[in-house]
């Protein structure tokens, strides 16, 4: 990881190049993994919020074209910046420039993680190696800048997608649980030492959310529409909650499988 | 690196069983009949077709919200493209109210941005709950079509995309083959990536708003003339009923409040049908009381007043999955055309069967179709009367009614709506469409549905 330090003023001159006005009350958001469909259902509540955004995502086109709806949603600043997440060479910089951008930041709001091929981690270390690196030794990269610039100012919120695959390891797909079981333990951990500092961490486990992708399966009226989970993340946020299982149901089910007993739990198919 | 990013929630999803294999889906038309099954596909970003076919040979079908009723949002084994998830702004003119966005943002969502902003859909059908690329598809019309024309007439331009990876601007000077192809081309030329919409202007969430009854069709055209000045029009008729209530009727006005009012958007609809109703609730019986109750339900024969647009647009939609009271069996329109040489007569003529044949349901909708041209090769409002109803769907019964239904409405000139039909033959459909084999010169090779199947099948009766 590169030395950069993070900037210790979000007054620096750098960079105020929209011309606009900014108001103290509206919110500084960076979005890593802007493109992902809930950060994006996320973005748009904040956006007609009129909050100021800085986003990051891999693919160009699709940046560009979420940067575009959430300006006309009534954001009062969007940046943006292409960039492969899984490059933690390149973190500091990006994270620098995306605070300068934003002359600041109130939340910084982690989207970004992969689901991998469970079958073939199996069999490849690379591959599985490849699944922890995106979901949990990435985001440890940008996490420990991140909360270093809000304990030194004594201020800000760090906002982690996670996952509920993350509270059990299950044959289906217990890499990407564990890799997100790593994030979550990493997430508590940097709780208890940066909440004394004014600084607060969320963590958040989405259960399954209705998107394109399962909107005809079958039983999907009953998967949380995904305009209603990003409202709960928002509140979430705004509440400075430490944790946040969503839809709140999955809070009660998730406590049912974390406690059935390894001689009944490895003969399930879960 | 070698991992496709996904969307977060997706590995969570993996938690609960998945309810179906891959390769079928649940995917139903608003009718809930036929049913078949096929592959869903997302399609997220515009540049997800046609990149999302490589390596399959099935055919394909971009669907939206799944809100037309029969078989034309349908592909028995093929894939469904689904758009709802392109559903982004791309560019918007306060001055103008041109919005430009992508073909999956639903109308609700396009309300949502614009009645804050002062502006309203230019045409809008009873429902906000379909996309921007398939009211373009089905050319949908609203009650102000005698003034405003259909949908496609407020779509300067959009952008086509074919299977084979072409990429077409389509206005009335850039393609306008192209362009009258896809308006009502029932998503069958390519994959509209985005459109433009022109809107216009509000001043409040409120329409001034006066209800008429009516008895007969006499009446309902007398109403028709008096009010052709009004910007929107539209009347209820019992199909149930026979003797002196035929053609009872409420015709219905409104016009968008010239009183500066709050614009803010509009709430979530709180209700939602729980489950299936079961098939003897619906019966001659219940829909007579029901359609009584409706005719009464406004005490004097002439009321005035000033009400919110969405009990006036989207009365069901205040109701989520309404299509459940038809249980498990669905429902089927049927909604005709016909040019006003026969409008009289054949609507006399067809509400008489409709009534005979004690299968009426409620909410038929009477309406007349104004002289403005719509864009469309295929599009379906032409001038003269326009009649639209359900009727759940008894095998025995439905088809053998809807099929006379169907040869009456040919014989008096008029022609029946695509985006409403499960049951059009394909002798009627080449009729009703003449243009058909031009149109078919313009469908895209890899995208077809069961509607297009079962009206071209030249085996077919």
């Amino acid at each position: 990881m590169s030395t950069l330090a993070p900037p210790t003023s979000d007054t620096s001159p750098a960079l105020d190049q929209t011309g606009v006005t900014r108001s103290k009350i509206t919110k500084k958001i960076l979005v890593l993994g802007a493109t992902s469909g809930i950060a994006e259902a996320t973005c748009r509540i904040w956006a007609a919020q009129g909050a100021q955004m800085f986003l990051v995502a891999r693919n160009p086109e699709k940046l560009a074209a979420v940067a575009a709806d959430l300006k006309l949603r009534g954001a009062a600043y969007v940046g943006t910046a292409v960039a492969d997440l899984d490059d933690t060479d390149k973190h500091a910089e990006l994270l620098a420039n995306a605070v300068n951008s934003l002359t600041g930041m109130d939340i910084a709001y982690l989207a970004y993680g992969v689901l991998g091929d469970q079958p073939r981690a199996e069999q490849d270390f690379e591959h599985a190696a490849q699944i922890l690196h995106s979901n949990f030794v990435a985001p440890v990269s940008l996490l420990t800048w991140l909360a270093n610039f809000c304990v030194q100012r004594h201020a800000g919120v760090l906002a982690v997608i996670s996952s509920v695959a993350g509270d059990r390891g299950r044959k289906s797909n217990y890499l990407y649980g564990s890799s997100k079981a790593g994030l979550t333990a990493f997430l508590a951990g940097l709780r208890n030492r940066v909440d004394r500092e004014g600084v607060t961490v969320l963590t958040i486990k989405p259960g399954p959310v209705k998107t394109a992708m399962t909107a005809s399966m079958k039983g999907s009226e009953k998967f949380a529409d995904v305009n209603k989970v990003a409202a709960t993340i928002v509140k979430a946020i705004d509440k400075r909650a430490d944790n946040l299982y969503v839809p709140f149901q999955w809070q009660p089910i998730m406590f049912v499988i974390r406690n059935i007993p390894d001689r009944v739990f490895k003969k399930l198919n879960l | 690196m070698s991992l496709t990013t996904v969307e977060p929630e997706a590995p969570a999803v993996s938690l609960a069983k998945p309810e179906q294999p891959v390769g079928s889906s649940g995917f139903e038309s608003w009718g809930r009949y036929p049913k078949y099954n096929s592959r869903v596909v997302p399609l997220n970003w515009q540049g997800d077709f046609p990149s999302v076919l490589a390596g399959t040979h099935d055919s394909a079908l971009p669907v939206g919200m799944g809100r037309s009723y029969g078989d034309v949002c349908l592909l028995k084994d093929g894939t469904l493209l689904q758009t709802t998830g392109m559903n982004r702004l791309i560019d918007f003119n306060p001055e103008t109210g041109l919005l430009t966005a992508e073909s999956g943002i639903s109308l609700a969502q396009i309300l949502d941005f614009a009645v804050p902003r002062g502006f309203f859909l230019p045409v809008t059908p009873g429902t906000k709950y379909v996309t921007l690329g398939g009211a373009i598809a089905n050319d949908i019309h609203g009650k102000n079509h005698e003034i405003a024309g259909s949908f496609g007439n407020h779509v300067p331009c959009f952008e086509l995309v074919r299977s084979d990876g072409t990429r077409r601007l389509c206005s009335r000077t850039e393609n306008p083959d192209w362009y009258a192809a896809t308006i009502g081309g029932m998503g069958l030329t390519g994959l509209i990536t985005w459109a433009q919409l022109r809107l216009k202007p509000i001043v409040s969430r409120g329409i001034d708003y006066e209800g008429i009854q009516y008895h007969g069709i006499d009446e309902f055209l007398d109403l028709k003339q008096r009010y052709q000045h009004v910007e929107y029009t539209v009347s209820w008729v019992d199909c149930a009923s026979t003797g002196k209530n035929f053609a009872r009727g409420i015709f219905m006005l409104g016009e968008h409040s010239k009183v500066p009012g709050e614009l803010k958007p509009s709430p979530e609809p709180k209700l939602v049908f729980p489950f299936d109703a079961p098939g003897f609730a619906l019966n001659h019986t219940t829909v007579s009381m029901f359609n009584t109750v409706f005719f009464h339900k406004q005490r004097k024969p002439h009321v005035k007043t000033v009400q919110d647009y969405e009990p006036f647009f989207y009365p069901l939609d205040a109701v989520l999955h309404w299509n459940r009271m038809y249980g498990k069996r669905g429902l089927v329109q049927f909604q005709y055309a016909i040019p006003w040489e026969h409008a009289k007569e054949g609507t006399i003529a067809i509400l008489r069967e409709i009534a005979k044949s004690g299968l009426a349901s409620f909410l038929a909708v009477l309406k007349a179709f104004g002289d403005i041209p719509s864009l469309g090769m295929m599009s379906f409002p032409q001038a003269g009367i326009m009649l639209a109803l359900d009727f759940p769907i008894k095998p025995d019964l439905t088809f053998p009614l809807l099929q006379r239904l169907g040869d009456m409405t040919l014989e008096f000139g008029g022609r029946l709506y695509p985006a409403k039909d499960a049951a059009m033959t394909a002798h009627q459909f080449q009729t009703f469409y003449p243009e058909w084999q031009r149109f078919a010169r313009f469908r895209d090779p890899m995208l077809t549905s069961s509607f297009w199947e079962r009206v071209t099948d030249s085996t077919g009766a």
